[in-house]
C-alpha cells in the first residue's frame, strides 16, 4: 500500500509531484528552520557579543524579500497544480495496450461490489485486471459516502448514492496489490479492503470467461437479497452478472439504497436512544 | 414522559465510560461539597457565576478549556492505545465505541478546547491592551460563556447517558442521516454545537465592536497591539462563518427530526451541498483559532526578544489577508469529490496563496528576533517551538493544497498529521504560551518557570514522536478512523506514536503540576509590579490582578507599543501628569448568562431524548429570563472617585517601591 | 534604554487622533447591525440550499404548480406597511409620545400577525396537499427558507410585545431606546429580507 512504491502511470506521475513539490519547500523551509534556531541561539541574552538593536523595526528591502519568497514558491507550486489537476484529472481516460476494461464499482455497507458488464462478471472485494489495459472505472454508492482508494494505482475518488464518479487507472506490473475504502462509513468501515489482482491478458480473459461460467448468478433480485443488508462478508463472491443494467439500476436510485442499522432488540434501541420518528 | 428516555440509556454494560463517568461524577460531587461545606458558594456566586466581568470571563473560558483537554487528551490516549495494539486483532474497543471516541475527540477538541482557550485569553486581554474597562456588550459576554460551557456539558452527559455520534467531527450525511445514524449520537452533536454556537457567535459580536468601537484616546488602528489586529481578524471570521455552521447544522436536525430532505439520498437530496457548506464554515475556523495564536506570539516573541515588533504594518496587512483568504479555498477539503480539474486548481492555487501571508508572519516574528535580547522563558521556548513546527505543518498543508498530491493523501494518516501539526503546533502552542504568559496578570503570580519548560520539553518531542510516524503511515497507505488492521508496514509506526501519545501525556501532566505547585508557592512567586516580563502593551501598566475597573483614568497613547513608552518616558524623569480620578461606572453582575444556559441545558437535553413537554418549558424559561432581564432598573453601579484613588495610590505605590529598590524599570 | 522608543509610524503626517470610547447608542447600534450582518449570511445559506434544490422536485409538484402569487402580494403589502408603522413608532419614541408609540406598535403587529396567518394557511394547504416538506428536497429548502424568515417575524412580534410592555411600565428611558433602536434595526431587516424571499422563491420559483 506504500504511495511511494507506484505500479502504475497514475501513481507515479501523483508520486512525482509529491517528492517534487516537497523538495521545492524544503528548499524554502529548511534554510528558514536554520535562521530561527540561528538567530535564537545568537540573540541570547547571555550572549554579549551580539548587537542589540532596540528600535530596528522596519526594512523595506527585507519587506520586499520576505514577501517575494513566499510569493515565488507559492507560483512556482500553483503552475504544478495547475498543470498536474488537469493532466492527472480523474476523468481523463488514460491510453494502454489492449482493449480498455470497464468496471463499475459499487460501495456497499460494508464491502466492495466490483460489476464487469463486457465481461458479464461481478466480485465481492477482489478486482482482476489485465496489466497494461486502460481501465475505466465507474463508481457509485449504494449507501454512505465511501473513497475508492487502491494506493499503488492512485487517486482516490468518493463513491455518492445517486451520482456516479469517474476514475482511469492502469496497472503496470502484474502482480497483487491492495485497496481500500478512504473515507469512514460506519460500524464495518474497517472491513473495506480489497484485494487487486494484476494479471496478463490472457489470463484476465480465462479468468472472466471462467467466472461467467461458474459463478453465481446476479441480478437485481439476488443483489438485494444478499449485498444490499449491513455486513461483512467473509468470502469474496464470484458472480455470473444475469443483469447488465444492474449498475444502472443502482446509481440511478432504481433500486433504493441500502438499509441502516437493524437493531438488535429494544434494549439496544434505549441504550442507543434510537429513534422512533416516523 | 420522558421521550425516548429510559434507564437503559445508562450503559452499565460499558465498562470504560462507566468508570470513567462514574470517575467524573464523584470528583464534581467533592469538589461542589468542598465548596459548599467551606463556605466559598457565595463567593463563587458573586464574583464568578454571574460575574460580567472579561476578565472573570476570560479565565472561566480558558479553565473550561483546559479541563476538556483532559478529557479529549484522554481520548486521544485510548485511541492511539487502541491502535497500537488492534494489528489483527479488535483490540479493546470495539468500533461502535472507538467510532464514538474519535468523534468526540475532534468535537470536543475544536469546539470545547480550542475555541474556548482562544476566545478566553482574547476576552482577558483585549479590553486591557486597549486601554479601557470592559467588552462591548458584558452582560451578553457571560450569556457566551454558559452556552459554550452547556455545550460543553451535553457532549460530557451523552457518555453517561445514551452514546455520541459515531460519524466523525464533521457529520457528513448520509451516514449522519436517521437512516444510517439512528441513534440519538448525532442529536447529541447537534444540539450541542447549535446551543454553543449561539455562544461562540455572541462573543465574536463583543469582540469586534469592542475593537472597532472602544479603544482609548489615541489607539488609533495602527497603534493597537498586534494581538487585537488578530482578534479583529478571528472574530470578523466568526461572525461571519458561525452563521454558516448554524445553517447547515440546522437544515440536518430538520432532516433528523422532521423527514426533510436537504442532505438524504431519497428525494432529491444533496450530500455535496453539505460538503460544501460545511467547510465554508470549516475552512474559516482553523484560522479562527490560529489567528490570535498568531498575535500571542507577536507580543511573546516582541517582548522577551526587547524589541518592537519587525514590519508592523506589514503584520497587519498580512493578519487581513489570511482573513479574507480563508474564505475562498473551502473546496480543498474535497479534491477527491471529482469536481473537475479547474475548480480543483483554482482552489488549489488559492489554498497556496493563503501560505504567503503566512509565511511573511514567520519572517517578521524571525527579524523580530534579530537584534534582539532574547530571554529563553517559557512562553518563549513555547514562541520558537512554535515557529519551527509550524512551518513543517504549513509544508505539509501546502502539499496537500496540490490535488494530484492530495489524490493519494486525502484522509489519510498524513492529512491527520498535518492538521495535528498546524493545530497543536500553531494553537495549541500559542495558548500554552499566552497563559503563563497572561497568567501573573491574571492572579498576581507567576507560573513555576522549571515546571514550565519540562512541560514543553515533554511536549515538544512528544508531538513529534507521536506524528512523525502518523506521516509516515500515511505514505504507506493507511487511512484515517480504522478502528484496527490488518497491514504489518503499519504497525511500527501505530507503536511508536502511542509511545508519543505518552510523552505528550506526561507533558499535560506536568503543565497540571505547574500549576498546582505554582498555586502552592504563589507567595514566592508573586508578582509586585504588574510588569513581570518587562512588556511593551497596556495591560501591563495595571496591577496584577488589575482592578474591576482596569484603569483608574483610561490612558492616553501616542504611539504603538503605549506601554514601552509610558516606561521610557518615566526613566527619563519626565514628570507624571497629575491625575484627577472621578468615580466610574460599572457594569452590575447578572445571573442572566447563568440561568439562561441553565434552561438551554434542558432544552437541549429534551431535544435530544424527543421529551416534548419539557422543551417547552425550557424555551419558555430562556425566554422569561431575557425578560426579567430586560426589566431591571439599574444596569450599573457607581465606584466613588475617593475608592478609585485609593485603589490606585495603592498600586502605584507597590510599583514604585520595586522600581527605586530595583534601580530601573 | 535611554532612547525613547519611538516608531515612525506614530508621527504621520496629519494623523487624526482617536477620540476614545464611542457613545453608548452607537456601541449598541453597531453591535446590532453586526449581529443582523450575521444573521444575513446565515439566511444566505438557507437561500443557496433552495437554489441548489429547487428543481429536486423527486416527481412532485414544483413551484409553478404550488405558489399563489395573490397571496405573496398581500404577504408583501402587509410587512411593507408594518415596517412602515415600525418607522412611524421610532418617530414616537423619539419624540417621546407613549400613546402614538403604542398605536403605532400595535399597527405593526397586527399587521405582522397578518403576515404570519397568510403563511400559515399556506403552509397548512401545502401539507394537506401532500405537499409538504417530507415530500421533496425542493419543498424541504421551501419550508426551511420561508419558515425560518416566519419564525424570525414570529420572535419579532414576541420582542415587540415586550417592548411595548416595557415602554408603557417604564417610559423612554435611555436603555430602552437602545433597545427599541435595535427592535427597529430587526424588524425592517426582515422586510428586506423578504424582499429577497419573494423575489428568489416566488417569483423565480413560479418560474421554474
Amino acid at each position: 500500500m506504500n504511495i511511494l512504491d507506484p505500479q502504475g502511470p497514475i501513481a507515479a506521475a501523483e508520486k512525482t509531484i509529491l517528492i517534487d513539490s516537497i523538495g521545492i519547500m524544503l528548499a524554502i523551509v529548511v534554510p528558514t528552520i536554520v535562521a530561527i534556531l540561528a538567530f535564537a541561539f545568537w540573540f541570547r541574552h547571555s550572549n554579549s557579543r551580539a548587537q542589540y538593536l532596540p528600535n530596528w523595526a522596519y526594512s523595506g528591502r527585507l519587506e520586499l524579500v520576505v514577501w517575494s519568497i513566499p510569493t515565488l514558491t507559492i507560483i512556482l507550486l500553483g503552475g504544478v497544480a495547475w498543470i498536474g489537476s488537469h493532466e492527472l484529472d480523474p476523468a481523463r481516460p488514460v491510453e494502454g495496450t489492449g482493449p480498455p476494461i470497464t468496471v463499475q464499482v459499487v460501495s456497499l455497507d460494508w464491502k466492495w461490489l466490483f460489476i464487469y458488464p463486457d465481461q458479464r462478471v461481478a466480485t465481492v472485494n477482489s478486482l482482476t485486471v489485465p496489466v497494461g489495459s486502460p481501465l475505466n472505472l465507474r463508481l457509485t454508492s449504494a449507501s454512505v459516502m465511501n473513497a475508492f482508494f487502491i494506493p499503488q494505482l492512485g487517486t482516490i475518488l468518493y463513491t455518492m448514492n445517486g451520482m456516479v464518479t469517474r476514475l482511469h487507472l492502469r496497472a503496470d506490473e502484474v502482480g497483487d496489490l491492495q485497496g481500500l475504502s478512504a473515507h469512514f462509513s460506519g460500524d464495518g468501515f474497517p472491513e473495506m479492503l480489497f484485494d487487486v489482482h494484476v494479471v496478463s491478458q490472457p489470463a484476465f480473459g480465462d479468468w472472466a470467461s471462467n467466472a461467467a461460467r461458474t459463478g453465481r448468478p446476479l441480478n437485481a433480485d439476488t443483489y438485494k437479497s444478499e449485498l444490499l443488508k449491513q455486513s461483512v462478508p467473509k468470502d469474496k463472491t464470484v458472480y455470473h452478472l444475469e443483469d447488465p443494467e444492474l449498475f444502472q439500476s443502482i446509481a440511478s436510485q432504481r433500486i433504493p439504497p441500502g438499509p441502516g442499522p437493524q437493531l438488535q432488540g429494544p434494549k439496544e434501541a434505549a441504550n442507543t436512544g434510537a429513534s422512533d420518528v416516523r | 414522559m420522558f421521550g425516548k428516555l429510559t434507564l437503559d440509556a445508562i450503559p452499565l454494560s460499558q465498562p470504560i465510560p462507566l468508570i470513567a463517568g462514574g470517575v467524573v461524577l464523584v470528583a464534581i460531587l467533592a469538589v461542589l461539597a468542598w465548596v459548599v461545606i467551606a463556605g466559598h458558594l457565595p463567593y463563587l456566586w458573586k464574583e464568578w457565576i454571574t460575574s460580567v466581568d472579561h476578565k472573570r470571563i476570560g479565565v472561566m473560558y480558558t479553565l473550561l478549556a483546559m479541563v476538556m483537554l483532559l478529557r479529549g487528551g484522554s481520548d486521544a490516549i485510548l485511541m492511539r492505545g487502541q491502535l497500537a495494539i488492534a494489528y489483527q486483532s479488535q483490540g479493546f474497543l470495539p468500533p461502535e465505541h472507538y467510532n464514538q471516541i474519535f468523534s468526540a475527540h475532534g468535537t470536543i477538541m475544536i469546539f470545547f478546547v480550542a475555541m474556548p482557550f482562544v476566545i478566553g485569553l482574547m476576552n482577558f486581554v483585549v479590553p486591557l491592551q486597549l486601554g479601557v474597562r470592559d467588552v462591548a456588550f458584558p452582560t451578553l459576554n457571560s450569556v457566551g460563556f454558559w452556552l459554550t460551557a452547556t455545550g460543553a456539558l451535553l457532549v460530557n452527559i451523552s457518555l453517561v447517558v445514551g452514546e455520541f455520534a459515531r460519524t466523525g467531527w464533521l457529520p457528513y450525511p448520509p451516514l449522519s442521516e436517521l437512516t444510517y445514524s439512528p441513534t440519538v449520537g448525532v442529536d447529541y452533536y447537534l444540539w450541542s454545537l447549535e446551543i454553543s454556537g449561539v455562544g461562540t457567535l455572541v462573543a465574536g459580536i463583543n469582540l469586534v465592536t469592542t475593537v472597532l468601537k472602544i479603544r482609548t484616546k489615541g489607539m488609533n488602528y495602527l497603534r493597537m497591539p498586534m494581538f487585537c489586529w488578530t482578534t479583529l481578524a478571528s472574530n470578523l471570521l466568526i461572525i461571519t462563518a458561525f452563521p454558516i455552521l448554524t445553517a447547515t447544522l440546522a437544515m440536518l436536525i430538520l432532516d433528523r427530526y422532521l423527514g426533510f430532505h436537504f442532505f438524504t439520498n431519497e428525494a432529491g437530496g444533496n450530500l455535496m451541498m453539505f460538503m460544501n457548506l460545511i467547510w465554508a464554515w470549516g475552512h474559516p475556523e482553523v484560522y479562527i483559532l490560529v489567528l490570535p495564536a498568531f498575535g500571542i506570539f507577536s507580543e511573546v516573541v516582541s517582548t522577551f526578544s526587547g524589541k518592537p515588533l519587525f514590519g508592523y504594518r506589514s503584520m497587519v496587512l498580512a493578519t487581513m489577508a489570511i482573513c479574507v483568504i480563508s474564505f475562498m479555498v473551502w473546496l480543498h477539503h474535497f479534491f477527491t469529490m471529482g469536481a473537475g480539474p479547474n475548480v480543483n486548481a483554482i482552489f488549489g492555487i488559492a489554498s497556496m496563496i493563503i501560505a504567503v501571508p503566512t509565511g511573511v508572519k514567520i519572517y517578521n516574528w524571525l527579524f523580530t528576533m534579530y537584534g534582539g535580547r532574547i530571554r529563553f522563558t517559557t512562553p518563549m521556548l513555547w514562541a520558537v517551538g512554535f515557529m519551527v513546527t509550524f512551518i513543517l505543518g504549513g509544508l505539509t498543508g501546502v502539499l496537500v493544497a496540490v490535488p494530484p498530491a492530495d489524490f493519494l493523501l486525502h484522509n489519510s494518516l498524513f492529512l491527520v498529521a498535518h492538521f495535528h501539526n498546524v493545530i497543536i503546533g500553531g494553537v495549541l502552542f500559542g495558548v500554552f504560551a499566552g497563559y503563563i504568559y497572561w497568567f501573573p496578570k491574571a492572579f498576581g503570580f507567576r507560573l513555576h518557570e522549571g515546571l514550565g519548560k519540562i512541560a514543553f520539553w515533554f511536549n515538544f518531542i512528544g508531538f513529534y514522536v507521536t506524528f512523525v510516524p502518523l506521516y509516515a503511515a500515511g505514505m504507506l497507505g493507511m487511512t484515517r478512523r480504522m478502528q484496527h488492521y490488518d497491514i504489518y508496514e503499519w504497525r511500527s509506526w501505530m507503536i511508536a506514536a502511542g509511545v508519543g501519545t505518552a510523552l505528550l501525556s506526561i507533558g499535560v501532566l506536568f503543565q497540571v503540576a505547574q500549576l498546582v505547585v505554582s498555586i502552592l508557592r504563589r507567595d514566592e512567586l508573586r508578582d509586585y509590579t504588574g510588569d513581570p516580563w518587562d512588556a511593551r502593551s497596556l495591560e501591563w501598566s495595571t496591577a496584577s490582578p488589575p482592578p474591576v475597573f482596569n484603569f483608574a483614568v483610561m490612558p492616553e497613547v501616542k504611539t504603538e507599543d503605549a506601554y514601552w513608552e509610558m516606561k521610557a518616558k518615566a526613566a527619563h524623569g519626565e514628570p507624571q501628569p497629575e491625575i484627577h480620578y472621578q468615580p466610574i461606572e460599572m457594569p452590575r453582575n447578572s445571573p442572566t448568562g447563568f440561568v439562561c444556559a441553565f434552561f438551554a441545558t434542558i432544552t437541549g437535553f429534551s431535544l435530544i431524548w424527543h421529551i416534548w413537554w419539557l422543551v417547552i418549558a425550557g424555551v419558555i424559561g430562556a425566554f422569561v429570563t431575557f425578560v426579567v432581564f430586560a426589566w431591571r432598573d439599574s444596569d450599573e453601579y457607581e465606584i466613588p472617585a475617593a475608592e478609585v484613588e485609593r485603589v490606585d495610590r495603592e498600586n502605584i505605590a507597590e510599583r514604585r517601591s520595586l522600581v527605586t529598590a530595583a534601580g530601573s524599570v | 534604554m535611554s532612547m525613547v522608543a519611538v516608531t515612525a509610524h506614530g508621527h504621520s503626517l496629519g494623523i487624526v487622533e482617536h477620540p476614545g470610547p464611542a457613545s453608548k447608542r452607537i456601541i449598541t447600534g453597531y453591535g446590532f447591525w453586526i449581529f443582523l450582518l450575521s444573521d444575513i449570511i446565515m439566511f444566505s445559506c438557507f437561500f443557496a440550499a433552495f437554489a441548489v434544490l429547487m428543481g429536486q422536485t423527486a416527481g412532485g409538484p414544483t413551484g409553478a404548480q404550488l405558489f399563489e402569487l395573490r397571496n405573496v402580494a398581500i404577504e408583501t403589502i402587509a410587512l411593507l406597511l408594518s415596517s412602515f408603522a415600525c418607522g412611524m413608532a421610532s418617530i414616537a419614541a423619539d419624540v417621546r409620545n407613549q400613546f402614538w408609540f403604542q398605536v403605532a406598535m400595535v399597527v405593526t403587529a397586527v399587521l405582522g400577525l397578518a403576515f404570519l396567518t397568510i403563511e400559515f394557511r399556506e403552509f397548512a394547504s401545502l401539507i394537506a396537499r401532500g405537499a409538504g416538506p417530507t415530500r421533496s428536497a425542493f419543498l424541504s429548502a421551501f419550508f426551511t427558507l420561508v419558515g425560518c424568515h416566519g419564525l424570525h417575524v414570529s420572535a419579532g412580534i414576541l420582542w415587540l410585545f415586550t417592548m411595548m410592555a416595557q415602554v408603557y411600565a417604564k417610559g423612554f428611558r435611555a436603555d430602552i431606546q437602545r433597545r427599541m433602536l435595535c427592535f427597529a434595526l430587526f424588524w425592517h431587516a426582515l422586510d428586506i429580507i423578504w424582499v429577497a424571499v419573494f423575489s428568489v422563491v416566488y417569483l423565480l420559483g413560479s418560474m421554474a
